[in-house]
């Protein structure tokens, strides 16, 4: 059987994406011929849950996908009742963001409460907003009402960790629910939801219609931190085990193109297609240079680290990044039995995996697998070919 | 097809027939069906009460949609994979205070090969924890059968084929693959798949193919 593209069969690699601008990696590696130069074809398949990603990837039907950090960690876990079954997580596809954007009504409320918090935004924010959800509650009104993805994202915990930095209790002093990114700005201009936490490029699409503010981003909360992931099924990863270095690869190629600013309008243009995240060009180039439209007081705000494909170490696989992710699954009830934790972090998180590929490609790596999140002793984790720039070690402050 | 969705939607507006090989209980149980496609929704609307389940509602404003179920409490919920509220359904994973009766996804490891016949017609389930799988089972293989069956329609307008027949297709190109590869159900279901999607072609498609070089091999 021939291809149009002149790939064998045994060399064609199904990957599942959502429309965010994380994607970014694997239409990059594909658009841009990286998939090609690493001897293999990439087809790319656009899906409109998380949930389809997990089953397609589940049932092998995607040979890896574009996953919510924390879900390879839920599928060998088999949480919520479904049968385990082996994911890893061999490299990271990005870091950070994410961002919170509230209503122009809430934003209102928060500025008449503590104008202070609520200007100053990222995690001073959830000061004013505590004390608007503490008005709601004593006046015997309905909860605030905040969106996120998915259960398993770090949207969640990101949200749940930022309002408990102010005291409050995401289960009982806010509403959490799911909203999906195309439905979001629908939800907000009818007033169902009062905010959310959700990826670029959405928060800058709302903002740009006029709908809401983006009160802090996920550099602010927590520099660097883990966001989506290259999700392979175990055994998959084992019988094409040089299949998948390829890919690895062609990714870690297609991230080091996008670091380069000049990229960026080109990435830009290739995302806002129909096929791939189908949103305003103009949101979506903001998002990749950190151009955001944010607060109220002025007309944007420059933040560098608002989405990172490959400086401070973005795709390696952090199994600290893996063991945070457990403690927040149990921290809000939904990983209730035993596991240890080290060892699931490592079972998932494959440092191992990045090394073989990286190393290919003369790029330095961390020498060690974890590091101390949000308390790092220097700017740099040690590389085997030299210190890589980490920045500031900012993380959730106050919990 | 015009005819053909008409006469389904013609069905689906007459009263349910009560089938004689559903108990009463079955009759009872309660499933959701949600499909932003009106006319897919009614040919499976339409399927299911022609089986016998006579409590099927369907929901067309998916706002506020666990409110909606909190309401209807249904014991299945059928959901289009092409519906982003899918997302919203695994919350009720999570969240108990909304959600009166846990709710598990249909997965059977056992049954792998449904499953996965599932996702490929496009639609997945859900049920009420607790709820025998048997029970569930020819709710699941309905709605399989009806969703390739639009799909058919949608595929070849004047076609005459049934989605029953493409089932029988893929069933019997399966066999073949078991028979002379070795594979099991799972593995032999996943060889048509993986081959449609390398040629961008659909299973039904693959299958037929096989069965025709087979029968050219065999004579």
């Amino acid at each position: 059987m021939a291809y149009a593209d002149g790939a064998r069969a045994d060399d064609i690699v199904h990957a599942g994406f959502i429309p965010l601008t994380d994607c970014a990696p694997l239409v990059i590696a594909r658009e841009k011929g990286f998939d090609r130069r690493f001897g293999f074809s990439l087809r790319l398949h656009r899906e409109v849950s998380w949930a389809n990603i997990r089953d397609k990837s589940e049932l092998g039907i995607f040979d890896c996908a574009h996953m919510l950090a924390p879900m390879p960690l839920a599928s060998t876990l088999g949480l919520r009742g479904r049968a385990p079954l082996p994911i890893i997580a061999p490299m990271a596809l990005n870091l950070n963001g994410n961002a919170i954007t509230v209503s122009n009504a809430l934003y209102d409320a928060m500025l008449a409460v503590d104008a202070e918090s609520a200007r100053a935004g990222g995690m001073a924010s959830a000061k004013a907003i505590a004390k608007v959800a503490a008005q709601r509650l004593a006046a015997d009104e309905a909860p605030l009402t905040l969106g996120m993805v998915y259960p398993f994202s770090c949207h969640n915990y990101d949200l749940r960790c930022w309002l408990a930095s102010a005291g409050m209790d995401a289960d009982n002093d806010v509403n959490l629910v799911v909203v999906p990114p195309s439905l979001i700005a629908e939800s907000l201009r009818a007033g169902r939801i009062d905010g959310f936490c959700v990826g670029a490029p959405w928060s800058n699409v709302a903002v740009a219609a006029g709908l809401g503010r983006i009160i802090a981003t996920k550099s602010e909360l927590w520099a660097n931190s883990p966001e989506k992931v290259l999700g392979v099924r175990l055994d998959w990863a084992e019988a094409h085990a040089d299949l998948l270095i390829a890919v690895m690869k062609a990714l870690i190629s297609a991230a080091i193109w996008l670091e380069d600013a000049a990229n960026l309008p080109e990435a830009a243009a290739l995302l806002a297609r129909a096929d791939y995240v189908g949103a305003p060009e103009d949101a979506i180039l903001r998002s990749l240079t950190g151009r955001l439209p944010y607060p109220r007081s002025e007309e944007e705000r420059l933040y560098c680290d608002h989405v990172i494909f490959h400086r401070h170490a973005a795709n390696f696989p952090w199994v600290s990044h893996g063991a945070w992710m457990l403690g927040q699954m149990r921290r809000w009830g939904q990983l209730t039995e035993a596991v240890d934790v080290d060892a699931t972090a490592r079972r998932v998180f494959r440092p191992d995996l990045y090394r073989r590929a990286a190393t290919d490609l003369q790029i330095s790596v961390p020498v060690a697998d974890v590091k101390g999140e949000g308390r790092a002793a220097s700017a740099t984790v040690e590389g085997h070919l030299g210190p890589i720039p980490m920045g500031e070690p900012r993380m959730f402050e106050n919990i | 097809m015009q005819g053909l969705v008409r006469r389904r939607i013609l069905v689906h507006r007459n009263k349910c027939p009560r089938s004689a090989l559903n108990t009463d209980t079955d009759q009872k149980l309660r499933i959701l069906v949600i499909d932003e496609n009106p006319i897919r929704r009614a040919i499976l609307e339409a399927g299911l009460c022609e089986a016998g389940f006579g409590n099927v509602k369907v929901l067309e404003n998916l706002t506020g949609l666990l409110e909606q179920i909190y309401i209807i409490d249904p014991d299945v919920i059928v959901i289009d994979l092409e519906s982003p509220s899918r997302d919203v359904l695994e919350q009720m994973f999570q969240v108990s205070r909304i959600v009166k009766r846990p709710i598990a996804m249909f997965v059977d490891q056992s049954d792998r090969a449904t499953i996965a016949e599932a996702i490929d017609a496009g639609v997945s389930a859900y049920i009420v924890d607790g709820l025998r799988k048997e029970r569930v089972r020819p709710i699941l293989d309905m709605t399989i059968s009806r969703f390739q069956a639009f799909d058919a329609l949608r595929a070849e307008l004047e076609s005459t084929k049934s989605a029953l027949n493409e089932r029988k297709t893929i069933e019997r190109a399966k066999g073949l693959l078991m028979k002379s590869k070795g594979l099991g159900e799972e593995a032999a279901y996943n060889l048509l798949r993986r081959t449609a999607m390398n040629q961008n072609r659909r299973i039904a498609e693959v299958a037929e193919s096989l069965i025709h070089s087979y029968d050219l091999l065999k004579d």
